[in-house]
Parts: structure tokens; sequence; C-alpha cells
């Protein structure tokens, strides 16, 4: 082997090696959360901690249903609120917006992007919490949702923009009217990728908590009513981790595998819904 | 040329100028396509062929800075008019793409149905008999007649090719344009379009981009021949290919550039 060759692999060993313990580390960290979650919390799941509401303090027992019930009514209702915006604006940016307002509408998506999300929440408590004269979950999913729409708002145009340009033609040239293009065949072959970055949304607000602070509060009992305060996962967490009481630190391990479980399970379906469209559609 | 007697299906480019932003593609080309004819259009890359034809259905100016001067007749009437709508227009004019461009996320069936669900709603009964009189014009009935409800992807790219033909022909268009739509097939498939050409000008006016001079030989009936933005020749196309009359044409048909 001459000189520079040997050069090359010992190069090419180093960089090989260097990136596989870069991943390595990537990954241990997942590794490790998850592990320490299951360890600590594991052993708190049980039926009643799905089912039941916390009890009242010194007691033993009960549960977080509250806070189940509660992230999935404010998740729910800021995807709601979110979705169709943030879509509606990424297929806006990726099809129409090559002019000035899209210019401008790309430039606030991407501040909004890195804004805190406890100004959002201060913003929330400013626009709707002081108005209704009250803390409530409407609130809180109103917070998400603004969290959510640039993020959908811009994975969206990026998957819209990875629709040939020819499809486009294909269709415009058949007499499709643009805004029929748009949906009917753009949005629709990028549905996978559209749907994905919806779900990375909406697993991303769901672990939120700042801005649910000034917002959807905390509750300790049970409601579905959207105008009253709400508890929520990440807040019960909040709340039992910064507890005195070893049940609650328990509690609060639990909660935390419970919610990384759910934000889990939505990664996977998203993974599987790509599956699903590239099987049918190669 | 010789001067067809039936005006109807016929195109006409007048004085057809196309730009993109200042600089023209296509300089002040008139040129006839007379009803029931195939006629090619060559020229080297960059000729401003696929310009022109993009002209013919306004699709030019769907693109950055595309405008144009001039006129395009069909049926008499100049399509660049301003009562005319360019999305009514394209369903008048149909076109196929280098590219098979089958809408990935519908069926066959739905592919072929799709321009004629975009011009309104029709009876079930309608749409079947509409898909299937397409599909058998375009030669390709046979090979899917048993798998309509597949994904259109599914097909090879020959097929898919003439499921493109097939979306085209199906709102039973007036004119059909061609833009090199062998590039990306093999020769049996290519052979296929080419054939299908010969059938499709008893029903239409095809107008057919290509690159590939025996192609033009064998499906055309009038050859134009452009080069840098210019029509520098048109006429029959036995006689612009044996006897050309400008030595441009000569030179380019017999390999020297291009």
């Amino acid at each position: 082997m001459s000189g520079r060759s040997l050069r090359r692999h010992v190069t090419s060993g180093l960089m090989t090696g260097l990136v596989a313990v870069l991943s390595f580390t990537a990954v241990l960290a997942l590794v490790l959360i998850l592990g320490d979650l299951i360890a600590k919390g594991a052993s708190s799941l049980n039926w009643d901690f799905f089912t039941k509401n916390p009890v009242p303090t010194g007691q033993t027992g009960g549960g977080v249903a509250n806070a189940i019930v509660g992230t999935g009514v404010i998740v729910g209702l800021a995807a709601l609120f979110g979705l169709p915006v943030g879509v509606g604006t990424g297929l806006y940016l990726a099809e129409y917006g090559s002019g000035r307002l899209g210019w401008i509408v790309r430039f606030v998506a991407d501040v909004l992007n890195g804004t805190p999300s406890i100004v959002i929440g201060i913003f929330a408590w400013t626009w709707l919490v002081r108005p209704m004269k009250g803390y409530s979950a409407l609130a809180g999913s109103v917070a998400l949702a603004a969290l959510m729409v640039p993020m959908i708002a811009r994975t969206t145009e990026e998957m819209v923009r990875l629709v040939p340009h020819s499809l486009r033609e294909a269709a415009l040239a058949l007499g499709y009217p643009r805004w029929r293009t748009s949906l009917r065949v753009v949005a629709r072959t990028a549905l996978a990728g559209i749907v994905t970055g919806c779900l990375v949304g909406v697993a991303r607000i769901a672990g939120e908590t700042a801005p649910l602070i000034f917002t959807a509060l905390g509750n300790q009992n049970f409601t579905t009513n959207i105008t009253q305060p709400m508890q929520t996962l990440p807040h019960q967490i909040y709340e039992y981790a910064t507890g005195p009481f070893e049940e609650w630190h328990r509690l609060a391990w639990a909660s935390a595998l419970v919610l990384m479980g759910l934000v889990l399970l939505l990664g996977v379906t998203a993974r599987w819904a790509i599956r699903q469209r590239h099987g049918a559609a190669r | 040329m010789a001067q067809p007697v039936d005006a109807r299906l016929q195109l006409e480019a007048v004085r057809l100028t196309a730009l993109y932003g200042r600089r023209a593609a296509v300089k002040d080309v008139s040129l006839l396509f007379p009803a029931h004819t195939v006629t090619a259009v060559i020229g080297p890359s960059g000729c401003g062929k696929s310009t022109f034809l993009r002209c013919l259905n306004r699709m030019h100016e769907l693109s950055e800075g595309g405008w144009v001067t001039g006129a395009v007749l069909l049926d008499g009437a100049d399509v660049y008019d301003a009562d005319v709508d360019p999305v009514q227009l394209r369903r008048r004019i149909g076109m196929v793409f280098q590219r098979p461009t089958p809408f990935p996320t519908m069926t066959i069936y739905d592919n072929v149905a799709a321009g004629l669900r975009v011009n309104g709603r029709r009876s079930r009964g309608d749409l079947d008999a509409a898909v299937e009189r397409a599909l058998r014009q375009a030669a390709l009935w046979d090979e899917v007649k048993d798998r309509l409800k597949k994904s259109a992807l599914d097909l090879s790219g020959g097929q898919q090719q003439r499921l493109c033909i097939a979306r085209a022909l199906a709102p039973e268009p007036e004119v059909l344009l061609l833009d090199e739509p062998t590039a990306s097939l093999d020769p049996a498939g290519t052979q296929r379009i080419e054939e299908l050409c010969h059938d499709l000008k008893r029903r239409y006016t095809i107008v057919i981009v290509t690159h590939n001079l025996q192609q033009a030989g064998r499906v055309s009936d009038y050859t134009a021949f452009f080069y840098l933005g210019d029509l520098v020749e048109v006429g029959r196309t036995e006689e612009l290919f044996t006897k050309p009359a400008k030595e441009q044409t000569e030179a380019y048909i017999t390999g020297r550039f291009g």
C-alpha cells in the first residue's frame, strides 16, 4: 500500500468511527431517557393510573385520568384550529407564495417558529385569558395552535414543493383550474408528507408545558369543559415533580412515561402512514 | 402547403412570438396545421419547438415570465382573445408531455376520467363509456381493462404514456399536442405511440414535437423545422426530407449539426 492510499484509508476509518460515535451518542440520549422513564415509571402504571383522578395530598393511589383526557382535549382542539390553517398556509406558500406577500408570510412563519413557547403563552394570556376573565382549556388550545401553525406551514410547503412540476403542468393542460390543480393533484400527491408533518407537529405540541401555564393553568379535578382550567400531562408532571412527596415523584415518572408513549405512538403512526402511501403508490 | 377545405379542427399560428421576459424564444412564426393531419416540429435542442407548442394551448404563459404576441386561431377564432378562458381552451386542446405524468394518487380509471370530471358531473355510465373509448383510442384498453382500479403507477413507462394520451383524449379535444412523447420510451413503446398517431389523425389534428428525425418522417404529413426560434422551413414531410429548400434544413436533416 502506498503512502497516499494508506492515508486515505486511515482518514476514512477515523471519520467513519467518528460519525458512528456521534450517532451512538444521539441514540444513547434517547435510550437513557426512555430507560429511566420505564425503570422509574412503569411500576406505577396500573389500571387506576389511567382511570382515576388525583387523590388529595397525603393519600396514596389515584391516577391522572384528568390529565390524560385534558391533554387529549387541548391538543385535539389545537389540532382542529392549527392543522387547517397550517396546511392551508403551507399550500399557499408553495403554490402561490412566490411574490412579496409569500415572502412576508414565510418570514413571519420562520420568526414564529423560533419564538420561545412561553412567549406564545404570554401572548395567549394577554389576548384570551385576560379578556375572558379566567384561565381556560380553550386559551391553552389556541396557544398550542399558534405554536403549531408555522411548523406545519413550513413542512407542508416543503412537501408540496417536492411534487414534480410536470404533474402540475399535466393537470393544467387537462383544463384543471389552478386551485383544483393545487388541491386535487398537487396536495393529494404530497398527502403522505403533509400528514407526517401534521403528526410530528401534534406530537411536538403535546409535550409543551410553558404555554399552558398561563392559559390552561391546570386542574386537580376531571373536566371536559373547555371554558374552565384543565389539567394536561406536561403540567401534571411539572406539579408532581416539583412537589415534596415521594408518591408524587413516582406519579410524575409514570406520567412522563405515558406522555412519551403517546408521542412515540404518533411518530410510529406517521411512519406507518407514509409506508402505506408508498406501498400503494410507490 | 396545400390549403385544406375543412376549417374545423384547424389550428393556425399567425405571427406568433413567444417571450420569456424580454428574450424571444419563438420569433414571428406563422404556421398552419390543417385538420386531420400530423405536423411534426423538429429542430435542435433549444430551438423553441417546445415553447412554440406550449403557446398553442396557452401553457407558455404559465411559465416564469412567459408571454406572447401574435395570434393562434382555432376554428378561426383567436385563442388569445380577451374573452377566451385559457382553462376552457385547454379542454379543447389535449397535451401529452415528454415524460409520462400519470397522477400518482389516482387509479387508471380515475386518471382517464380526470379531464371529464373537471368538466362537470356526469353519470356513471357516461363516464364508463368515455373512459373505455379513450383507452381504446390510445390502444391501451386490452392491457388494462381488468385492472382499471389499480394504481396508474403499476403500468410500464410505455403504458403510462399511452394512459396520458388516453387522459388527453377522454374530454374529446379537437387538437392533440405531443411534446416529444416517446423521448423516455423504449423502441417498442415508441412504435406503439407512432402507430397511434396514424389512427388518431382521423379524429384529431395532431402536432408532435420530436428530436427524432426518423420519427418525424414516419408519423407526419407535414414537417416544420425550427432553428434558434425561427421557423426555417415547412412543407410536406417527404419533400422536406428529400429536397429541402433551405441549406440549414438540409444541414440539420443530414446530421451536419444539431
